[in-house]
């Protein structure tokens, strides 16, 4: 997938986590075994079992030269295990309608698994084959380089994607998460089918994995799972460090491509997970440029002046930097002034922080609807697996909502206005011709 | 607005121009089916002013998918106003007397709610996803909206600006987006069809907020609206609030609704778009096909079966022929979507790898067609197929939004509850003959669309390198 969309889909992953209390239907159990941990909610309304799961290290782990390699990884996991090419792999997913799947992002490497109650046994032997035994054949390797090389040229027909890529690259200069996870033309092109086998062999260990079960299974059943996958990976790997870093900024850059409308990608350093103030920028960025129909950003771009369809800000945080990203899709001859509104804006946070009454709402908004988060197996197990990820507490959930009451003006001000600042948001804008 | 914000990417997608293609996406998760059992089992009674109430109980979270469907979209657009049914989707958001502009979102928010709402061919859907005891503030929301609304000509024109630039960001910044939009004026000779949702740019300038006004009354009515409330609630907890929300509102006129059916097309027909922006090529064919309203409904099941043997997955035939094995294409798929009024299409896409003709795939294709049309189906892909559609029905029931979806989808095109609920065995009943059979009374490449999207020829990353740095854009 593009490295939009991606970004995207984990931001919202992270602003889910951001968000609240819900329902005891989030009972989680902590099931340990075998060096192995994993987090079961069980609900044995429908017969359907979601699994995620997560390896921390992700694209960022690409060899200088090789970017894309963990994303190709991703996408050969089910192209053949074990004795099954994949054909035959394919053909076992669709004969028990099992849905499975795999993902990169610039942290972790994740998996996902849909399956009925009913097949839970082969679902999960298919599942343990890809991840342990996957068979990286020439064939499939080279259907998967080829699409994902389509993937890219696609990629290069839209301005916001370009747009960020640039800007990634800005503002992460000599940096891992400056290199596109989806590679270029020629990285993809240079990966092997060793590096490939290696990919795997270090980076899919149990030391890096955590697991989120939601649905129709027991706590034994998981166990078992456990149990099987501590016998098939390698119960350690090796990883090179990535080096802390503090996102650039950078002058206003231009990428002039041929487009009806052009796309205006920036960002700001932010906040980590793990930042006692992190919380307070959640709320913050809700009232600023957050979901829904009423953040600051979508009234003053494009309720009162019609200047672009959708306008949205993120904090975008990473295991070895954070971002505050924002983005939005305006006429090529009106980018100076929808620029100017968001510089604006930001500028009119920075000096003046919230309101009381902003701040209420957006508390409001948070915690009211954390709840909504939880409506189907596949986004609470994909929870289960982020909040491991952050480290953050299999109490988390629980306390999410109080974290977010517990937000003072005083705590939201500090950081409107110590941490937002006009001078440091890099602009990219795509577009122009 | 409306809907649609920036990222609600699911609604967004939903909302508009990219029907066909967008529920192509969603379809698996959309859609209905399940062995012998019902799929959602939803209840639903009729208020005396017409409305009819769908609820749909789901226990996992505290909260309700509240959603007021429409029985109009842009197929019953006035000649020459293309785009309002969409435009008026968004200016719904804009205020009545005693909700003014803006704060239909905010109190939702404010409760802890999230609202959107997304318009089609047939039908214009709102939604508020919110915890269940909120569930009779945003019907008085709705009901309030559903009659009161009120328009100023600069809110009009504002909103224009709004939606060309959605339909920028949606079409005009995506070749393969502004192809679909010709192929389907070229597909559909007759049909409504043929005009894009969002609309077409000349037309959607020059609506007016009389135009708006006169479609919202005429259509905006109980009788012609569907309510849908899936989630943590039961019938008996939703009757006396929608009689005592919705059933004060007058029952009005009934709208009637033309359906515009297809004359049978005589000829293939060929469209190419040139566009400078294309890096990766793409080719498709189309075909006219009934849809679940207009045609049989064993025909319907049974081209629903073949939409997935042929183009669904990587065990699919289109995918085994033109993909593995060094084959011409870097994907390859197909679609079709019954739940629509009016005449539905089936359709076969791939993308060439680099150094591939579309004529190359072009023929490849056409020898699937081929021995699709001659029988040449295996019984074991066309059982595993049937397989994964029936699971489908299962996982639908994993999530709170699917059932409304779908109900709220099938109801607004003429189709009964049965439809949806009964969909698992229609699909179980189809037999190898019927899919064949279907086989050969659609897919007829002597009167389809083909649609052809070349590549520029410009090297990758050739602009991108002239891309230059300045900081005076401002």
């Amino acid at each position: 997938m593009s490295g939009l969309l991606r970004t995207l889909s984990l931001l919202i992953g992270l602003l889910f986590i951001g968000a609240g209390p819900a329902a005891a239907a989030t009972d989680i159990q902590r099931i340990v075994s075998g060096g192995l941990e994993a987090w079961l909610v069980e609900d044995h309304a429908t017969p359907v079992i979601s699994l995620s799961l997560a390896f921390r290290g992700g694209a960022a782990l690409d060899p200088p030269g090789k970017e894309g390699l963990a994303q190709l990884a991703s996408s050969m996991l089910d192209e053949g295990a074990g004795d099954l090419d994949s054909q035959a792999f394919q053909r076992r997913l669709d004969d028990l309608a099992v849905e499975l799947g795999f993902e990169v992002d610039r942290d972790a490497f994740y998996g996902h698994l849909r399956t009925l109650a009913e097949n839970r046994d082969e679902a999960f032997s298919l599942l343990r084959l890809a991840l342990s035994r996957p068979r990286f054949d020439a064939e499939p390797m080279e259907r998967m380089r080829n699409q994902l090389q389509a993937g890219l040229r696609r990629a290069e027909e839209d301005p916001r994607t370009r747009a960020q890529r640039r800007l990634f690259a800005a503002v992460f200069p000599e940096h891992p998460y400056g290199r596109p996870v989806e590679g270029t033309h020629d990285s993809l092109a240079a990966v092997t089918a060793d590096d490939l086998r290696g990919f795997a062999a270090r980076h899919l260990s149990g030391d890096a994995l955590v697991l989120g079960v939601v649905g129709d299974i027991t706590a034994a059943d998981v166990k078992a799972l456990l149990d099987a996958l501590a016998r098939d990976l390698p119960v350690a790997g090796t990883r090179p460090a990535i080096a802390d870093i503090t996102a650039a900024v950078v002058p206003e850059t231009v990428v002039t491509m041929p487009a009806r409308q052009a796309a205006v990608v920036f960002a700001q350093p932010g906040l980590k997970r793990n930042d006692p103030d992190f919380i307070a920028l959640t709320v913050v960025n809700q009232v600023l440029g957050g979901s829904g129909l009423t953040a600051r950003l979508f009234e003053e771009v494009r309720e009162k002046r019609g200047l672009a369809y959708g306008i949205y800000t993120t904090p975008l945080p990473f295991d070895h930097s954070a971002l505050i990203l924002g983005a939005a899709g305006t006429a090529n001859e009106r980018v100076g002034e929808t620029v100017a509104v968001i510089r604006d804006e930001w500028r009119r946070l920075a000096r003046e922080g919230l309101t009381e009454t902003e701040l209420a709402d957006a508390k409001r908004y948070l915690t009211g609807s954390y709840p909504l988060r939880f409506t189907a197996s596949g986004s609470i197990a994909e929870m289960l697996v982020a909040i491991q990820l952050e480290r953050l507490g299999v109490d988390y959930i629980s306390r999410r909502n109080s974290l977010i009451e517990a937000v003072t003006l005083a705590d939201a001000n500090r950081v409107a206005t110590r941490l937002f600042d006009p001078d440091r948001l890099s602009v990219v804008i795509a577009g122009g011709l | 607005m409306t809907a649609n914000s920036s990222h609600g990417a699911p609604v967004g997608l939903r909302a508009g121009y990219a029907l066909m293609f967008a529920v192509a996406l969603l379809w698996p998760l959309v859609r209905p089916p399940a062995a012998h059992a019902a799929v959602f089992s939803p209840e639903t009674f009729t208020l005396a002013n017409g409305l009819q109430v769908v609820v749909i109980p789901n226990r996992r979270a505290p909260v309700v998918s509240h959603m007021v469907w429409y029985k109009v979209g842009a197929a019953d657009e006035p000649a020459g106003q293309s785009g309002l049914a969409h435009l008026l989707e968004h200016l719904m958001f804009k205020g009545t007397p005693t909700v003014p502009d803006g704060a239909f979102s905010q109190q939702v928010a404010r409760n802890g709610g999230e609202d959107n709402a997304f318009t089609s061919y047939d039908y214009t859907a709102y939604f508020q996803n919110i915890a269940k005891d909120r569930l009779g503030l945003v019907m008085e929301l709705e009901a309030d909206r559903m009659r009161n609304l009120t328009l100023s000509d600069a809110q009009v024109a504002g909103e224009i600006n709004v939606v060309l630039e959605e339909r920028h960001q949606r079409v005009d910044n995506n070749p393969a987006a502004l192809l679909g939009e010709r192929t389907s004026a070229l597909l559909f000779l007759n049909s409504p069809y043929r005009r894009p949702v969002i609309g077409w740019e000349h037309e959607v300038r020059g609506l007016t907020r009389s135009q708006v006004l006169a479609f919202y009354r005429h259509w905006y009515q109980p009788g012609n609206a569907i309510v849908v409330v899936a989630g943590d609630v039961s019938v008996d907890e939703v009757r006396p609030l929608a009689e005592r929300i919705y059933g004060v509102i007058p029952a009005a006129v009934a709208a009637e609704r033309p359906l515009i059916d297809e004359p049978s097309p005589l000829t293939a027909r060929r469209l190419r778009l040139e566009d400078p922006r294309v890096a990766q090529p793409a080719w498709s064919r189309h075909y006219l096909a009934p849809s679940a309203r207009s045609g049989d409904g064993r025909q319907v099941a049974a081209l629903e079966v073949l939409a997935a043997v042929l183009g669904d997955g990587a065990t699919s035939r289109l995918y085994r022929s033109l993909v593995v094995d060094g084959g011409p294409a870097v994907s390859a798929a197909a679609m079709y979507d019954p739940t629509l009024r009016g005449p539905s299409r089936f359709t076969i896409s791939a993308s060439p790898r680099p150094d591939v003709a579309l004529s190359t795939i072009e023929a490849a294709v056409e020898a699937v067609v081929r021995s699709a049309r001659d029988g040449d189906l295996a019984a074991e892909d066309i059982e595993r197929a049937k397989r994964r559609l029936i699971a489908e029905a299962v996982y639908a029931r994993d999530s709170l939004s699917h059932g409304a979806q779908a109900l709220g989808e099938a109801l607004s095109v003429g189709l009964p509850i049965a439809y949806v609920e009964e969909w698992p065995q229609a699909i179980a009943a189809v037999s190898r003959d019927e899919v064949i059979a279907a086989a050969r009374a659609v897919l007829d490449d002597a009167h389809a669309v083909t649609a052809l999207l070349p590549a520029s020829g410009r090297e990758d990353g050739e602009r991108d390198q002239a891309a230059r740095t300045t900081g005076a854009v401002q």
